[in-house]
C-alpha cells in the first residue's frame, strides 16, 4: 500500500518537474540570454503594464456605468454631450504616455541596429526548407536540416522533447563575442528567429540583412522560421549552440578538417553502390521534400522523377537541371549548394532508384568537367 | 392620351418584381443590401468552416487531418474570404440598406452600378473557390501573398486568384463611388454634413479609403501577373526586381484596408450605444475628426508590418512613431463611447451587448496593437501567434461584433418583426465566451514562441492550442444559431413599431417597419 502511494507521489512529482521543464502553460515572452533580449523584454513588460493600467481605468468607469446607470435601477439619463476640458486632457495625456515609451523603444532599436565591428560574421541563407550557415573567411559552410522524423510528425513514432526544434548541425557560436548574422535567401522569403537572442531577420532573395548577438552563457537556443515559405515552413528549425571560445575553436578546426577530407573525395574512384548510398542520404535531406521520398512528386506542383524521359534518357539535361536549376520555377540551382560528390551521388541515385535502373553512373569528375565548361 | 399617362404613372409605383429575376435585375437599394448581407453571411460560414479545419488540425501536435499543403490553402483562403468576402460586403450591405434611409434619399445615387457591383462578387468568389479543386491546389501563400512565394513558387491556379482579386476590387471601388455619390448628392434638405449619423460619416471616409487603395492592390496583382506570364521581374531579385517592393505596395493597400474593415463598425456602435444609453453621443464632432485622423494616418504607417525586413533605422523610427500616434484618435473614440454610457440609462438588448463587447475587446486588440507598434518588441512578436491574437481581437469583436450589433439593431426595420431576444442573448454570450477562449490563449503561445501559419508545433504549445480549438468550435457552431434567429425573425414574431427602440434616433425610424420597398420618394425635411 505504502509502496503504491510512494510510487504515485513519485510519479506526481516527476510530472510536476517535467511540466515545469517543458513550460506547457508558458504565457510570456522569454527574457532571453543577451543584453538586447533583456531590454526588449523590459520594454515589453513596461508597455504591458501601461496598457493594464489604462485598461483598469477605462473598463473600471465602463463597468461602474454598466452597473450603476442601468435603467432597471431607475437611472435617469443626463443630457451632456461634450466637455472641451476632458476632451483636450484625454488627447494630451495619451500623447505624453506615448512619448514616454517611445524613448526607451528608440534606445533599444538603435542598439539592435548597431551591427558595426563584429568579431565573427556568419552568413545565414534560407532555402526551402533548410538553413545554410557560412562562416565568412573560415571556409566552413554547411546545411542544417530538421531531424524530427516524418513518423513522429505523422504520430507513428513518439515525439521527443525538442519535437520540430532539432537539427542535424546546429550553428555554433562562441560566447562573449559579437557575432553578426548576414541573412539572405536562395528562393522565397524566410525569417531567421531565435527568441532567446531576440534576433529576427527576414531572409530575402537579393538582399543581405544584418543582425547581431552577443551571448554570455553557453547553451542551446532554439527557434523557427517565421515567414511563410511554402509547404514545410513549420519544419525548418534553427538551433544555436553557444560554446566557450576554446570549444568553439576545437569545433571550427574539426569542421575545416572535415571539409578538406570531403574535397579529396572528388578525385576518388566511386562504385555504383557507394554513390547510391550517399545519394539516398542527399536525396532525402535535399530533394525529398518536393519530389517526395517515392520520387513521384506532387501532381501540379512538383514533377515526378520516376520513369520520365529526362531521368531515363537525357543524362546531360538531368545534370544541367540539377546543377543550374530551372529559372521561373521552384527548382533551385543545386550547383551552388551541393559538392560535386553530392551532386554526382544524387543524380546517380535518381537514375537508379524507384525502378528507373538505368545503370548510369555519374562521377564527381563528370560534374566538375561540366561546371568548368560553363 | 390620358390612358397612356395613367399607365405610365401606375408603372412608376410598382413593387418588387416577381420571381428570380427580381434579384438578378434589381436596382433597389434594399434588395441589393439584402443580397450583400446574405452573400457575406454565406462567405462568413464558409470562411468559418475553413477556420474549423485549421483549428481541428492544430488541436494536437502532429499532423492528423490535413497535410501542410492543404493547411496552407486553408489559412490563405480563410483570410481572403473573411476579409474580401465576409466583412467588406457585410458593411456594403449595411450601407446599401441604411445610408439612403439615414439621409432621407430615395435610393443609392447609381442604382444600376449598384446591381453590377454586387453581382461581380459571386463571380469573384466562385472563381477563387474553384482554384481549390484545380491541379496543384488553390492559393497557399497566405492572404498577404508575398512574392516570390506567390509568383515564381506559386501553384498554377494563382492566375485565377489574381483575376478574382481584380473582380472583388472592381466591385469594392464601384460600391465606394456609389456611396460617395449618394452621401454628397442625395441628402435630404437640412441634412448638413455635421448632422449626418456617424455610420454615414464613417462610411463616407471609408469609401475614400477604398478608392485610394483598391487600385494599389490591383496594381500589385497585375505586376504579379506580368511576372508570372509576361517575363517581367518586378518582384524577382534574379531579374533585378525587388521582393520587398511587393510588401511596400501590399501594405500601402493593406493598412488602410484594416481601417476599411473597422471604421463602419465604429460608426454603427456610435449610433447603438447612445440609443441604449438613452443619452446623446458624447463628442460627435471629435468622433468625426478622430475618424478622419485615423484614415489620414493609415496611409503613413504601412511599414510597421515590415519591421523585420531590414528597412533603415530612420525608416523604422518614423513608422514606429507614426503608428503609436494612431493610439491617440482611437483612444478619443473609446473615451467618447465610455462617456456616452456614463450617467446614461442603460439597457442591454442584443445590439447593446455586442456594442459594449465591441468597445472592451476592440480596446484589448488596440492594446496589443500598441505593443506591436514598438519596433524592438516587434522583433519578438512579428509573425507569431501574438499577431494572430491581435488582429482577431480587432476583427472578430471589432468588425464582426459591429456587424452583429447592426444586424440586431436594424432587423426590426428590415423584417417588420422583433427578433427573439432570448436566443439573441444566447448568441451573444456563446460568441463572447467562444471568441475569448479561441483568441486569448493565442497571445500566450505567440509570446512563448509559436510562429503563425504552421500546421504543427512543439508540445510546449499544446495546452493552449487545445483551449483555442475548443473555443473556436464553440464560436463557429454558435453562428448557426444566428442564422436560425434571422430566419425566425423574417418568418414572423412580435410586430415591430416604426421605432422599436426607446432611445433610437434618426430618419430610418420615421418610416414604417418593415421599411416599404420605396422610401423617401419625397425628401423629408430635417430641422
Amino acid at each position: 500500500m505504502l509502496r503504491y502511494a510512494s510510487a504515485w507521489l513519485g510519479g506526481l512529482s516527476l510530472l510536476a518537474v517535467s511540466s515545469s521543464a517543458s513550460a506547457d502553460w508558458e504565457v510570456n515572452m522569454t527574457k532571453g540570454v543577451t543584453d538586447v533580449s533583456h531590454s526588449v523584454f523590459n520594454l515589453h513588460m513596461t508597455i504591458f503594464w501601461i496598457c493594464v493600467a489604462i485598461g483598469v481605468i477605462v473598463f473600471g468607469i465602463m463597468f461602474w456605468s454598466m452597473f450603476m446607470h442601468r435603467k432597471s435601477r431607475g437611472a435617469v439619463p443626463a443630457t451632456f454631450h461634450e466637455n472641451l476640458t476632458v476632451e483636450i486632457l484625454w488627447t494630451v495625456i495619451p500623447l505624453l504616455i506615448l512619448v514616454g515609451i517611445a524613448i526607451p523603444a528608440t534606445k533599444t532599436l538603435i542598439d539592435i541596429y548597431d551591427t558595426e565591428d563584429p568579431d565573427i560574421d556568419i552568413m545565414v541563407t534560407g532555402y526551402q526548407w533548410r538553413w545554410q550557415y557560412n562562416y565568412v573567411g573560415e571556409d566552413v559552410s554547411f546545411f542544417s536540416h530538421m531531424t524530427t522524423s516524418r513518423d513522429a510528425i505523422n504520430n507513428v513514432a513518439d515525439k521527443g522533447e525538442n519535437y520540430l526544434l532539432e537539427v542535424d548541425e546546429p550553428v555554433v557560436i562562441p560566447v562573449g563575442k559579437k557575432v553578426r548574422f548576414l541573412v539572405t535567401s536562395a528562393d522565397v522569403i524566410h525569417s531567421w528567429w531565435v527568441p532567446s537572442l531576440a534576433v529576427k531577420r527576414d531572409a530575402i532573395p537579393g538582399f543581405i540583412n544584418e543582425s547581431w548577438t552577443r551571448v554570455e552563457e553557453p547553451g542551446i537556443y532554439r527557434g523557427q522560421c517565421t515567414e511563410l515559405c511554402g509547404r514545410d515552413h513549420a519544419f525548418m528549425p534553427i538551433v544555436v549552440d553557444a560554446r566557450s571560445q576554446e570549444d568553439y575553436d576545437t569545433w571550427l578546426a574539426e569542421k575545416k578538417e572535415f571539409a578538406a577530407r570531403e574535397a579529396e573525395l572528388t578525385e576518388k574512384e566511386w562504385t555504383l553502390e557507394e554513390l547510391m548510398e550517399r545519394g539516398e542520404r542527399v536525396y532525402s535531406s535535399t530533394c525529398a521534400s518536393c519530389h517526395q521520398p517515392t520520387g513521384q512528386g506532387i501532381p501540379g506542383a512538383f514533377p515526378s522523377l520516376v520513369g520520365t524521359d529526362m531521368v531515363m534518357n537525357d543524362l546531360t539535361g538531368h545534370i544541367d537541371i540539377v546543377v543550374n536549376g530551372s529559372p521561373g520555377t521552384a527548382m533551385a540551382a543545386f550547383g551552388a549548394q551541393l559538392s560535386e560528390v553530392d551532386l554526382a551521388a544524387v543524380i546517380t541515385y535518381e537514375r537508379n532508384a524507384w525502378g528507373n535502373d538505368t545503370g548510369d553512373l555519374v562521377t564527381p569528375l563528370d560534374i566538375l568537367e561540366l561546371e568548368e565548361d560553363q | 392620351m390620358s390612358a397612356v399617362i395613367d399607365h405610365h404613372h401606375a408603372d412608376h409605383a410598382h413593387g418588387p418584381a416577381k420571381g428570380l429575376m427580381r434579384w438578378v435585375l434589381t436596382t433597389n437599394h434594399k434588395d441589393i443590401g439584402s443580397m450583400y448581407l446574405w452573400f457575406s453571411f454565406a462567405m462568413f460560414l464558409l470562411g468559418g468552416s475553413m477556420a474549423m479545419v485549421i483549428r481541428a488540425e492544430l488541436f494536437q501536435p502532429g499532423l492528423q487531418l490535413v497535410q501542410p499543403e492543404f493547411f496552407n490553402q486553408m489559412t490563405t483562403t480563410h483570410g481572403l474570404i473573411m476579409v474580401f468576402g465576409a466583412v467588406m460586403p457585410a458593411f456594403v450591405g449595411l450601407a446599401n440598406w441604411m445610408i439612403p434611409l439615414m439621409i432621407g434619399a430615395p435610393d443609392m445615387a447609381l442604382p444600376r452600378m449598384n446591381n453590377f457591383s454586387f453581382w461581380l462578387l459571386p463571380a469573384a468568389f466562385g472563381l477563387l473557390l474553384s482554384t481549390l479543386f484545380m491541379e496543384g491546389g488553390g492559393p497557399n501563400f497566405g492572404w498577404t501573398f508575398y512574392a516570390p512565394l506567390s509568383t515564381t513558387y506559386a501553384p498554377p491556379s494563382v492566375t485565377f486568384f489574381i483575376f478574382a482579386i481584380h473582380l472583388a476590387g472592381i466591385s469594392s471601388i464601384m460600391g465606394a463611388i456609389n456611396i460617395i455619390a449618394t452621401v454628397l448628392n442625395l441628402r435630404a434638405p437640412g441634412m448638413t454634413l455635421m448632422k449626418m449619423p456617424l455610420f454615414v460619416w464613417t462610411w463616407l471616409i471609408t469609401a475614400f479609403l477604398l478608392i485610394a487603395v483598391m487600385p494599389v492592390l490591383a496594381g500589385a496583382v497585375t505586376m504579379m501577373l506580368m511576372d508570372i506570364h509576361f517575363g517581367t521581374s518586378f518582384f524577382n531579385a534574379a531579374g533585378g526586381g525587388d521582393p520587398v517592393m511587393f510588401q511596400h505596395i501590399f501594405w500601402f493597400f493593406g493598412h488602410p484596408e484594416v481601417y476599411i474593415m473597422i471604421l463602419p463598425a465604429f460608426g454603427a456602435v456610435s449610433m447603438i450605444i447612445p440609443a441604449f444609453s438613452r443619452k446623446p453621443l458624447f463628442g460627435y464632432t471629435s468622433m468625426v475628426y478622430a475618424t478622419g485622423a485615423i484614415a489620414f494616418l493609415s496611409f503613413a504607417v504601412w511599414a510597421h508590418h515590415m519591421f523585420t525586413v531590414g528597412i533603415p533605422l530612420t525608416g523604422e523610427l518614423f513608422f514606429m512613431y507614426a503608428t503609436m500616434l494612431i493610439a491617440v484618435p482611437t483612444g478619443v473614440k473609446v473615451f467618447n463611447w465610455v462617456s456616452t454610457m456614463f450617467r446614461g440609462s442603460l439597457t442591454f438588448e442584443a445590439p447593446m451587448l455586442f456594442s459594449v463587447a465591441f468597445v472592451i475587446l476592440f480596446t484589448i486588440g488596440g492594446f496589443s496593437g500598441l505593443m506591436l507598434a514598438m519596433a524592438p518588441a516587434d522583433f519578438q512578436y512579428h509573425d507569431t501567434y501574438f499577431v494572430v491574437a491581435h488582429f482577431h481581437y480587432v476583427l472578430v469583436p471589432g468588425a464582426i461584433f459591429g456587424i452583429f450589433a447592426s444586424a440586431y439593431y436594424w432587423l426590426p426595420k428590415w423584417t417588420g418583426f422583433m427578433y427573439d431576444e432570448v436566443l439573441a442573448k444566447t448568441h451573444f454570450w456563446m460568441s463572447f465566451v467562444g471568441m475569448n477562449l479561441a483568441f486569448f490563449p493565442m497571445h500566450f503561445v505567440g509570446l512563448a514562441g509559436m510562429p503563425r501559419r504552421i500546421p504543427d508545433y512543439n508540445m510546449m504549445f499544446a495546452n493552449f492550442n487545445m483551449v483555442s480549438s475548443v473555443g473556436a468550435f464553440m464560436f463557429g457552431a454558435t453562428q448557426l444559431l444566428f442564422l436560425y434567429i434571422v430566419i425566425k425573425c423574417i418568418r414572423g414574431g412580435p410586430k415591430a413599431a416604426a421605432n422599436p427602440w426607446e432611445g433610437a434616433e434618426g430618419l430610418e425610424w420615421t418610416v414604417p417597419s418593415p421599411a416599404p420597398y420605396h422610401t423617401f420618394t419625397t425628401p423629408p425635411e430635417v430641422k
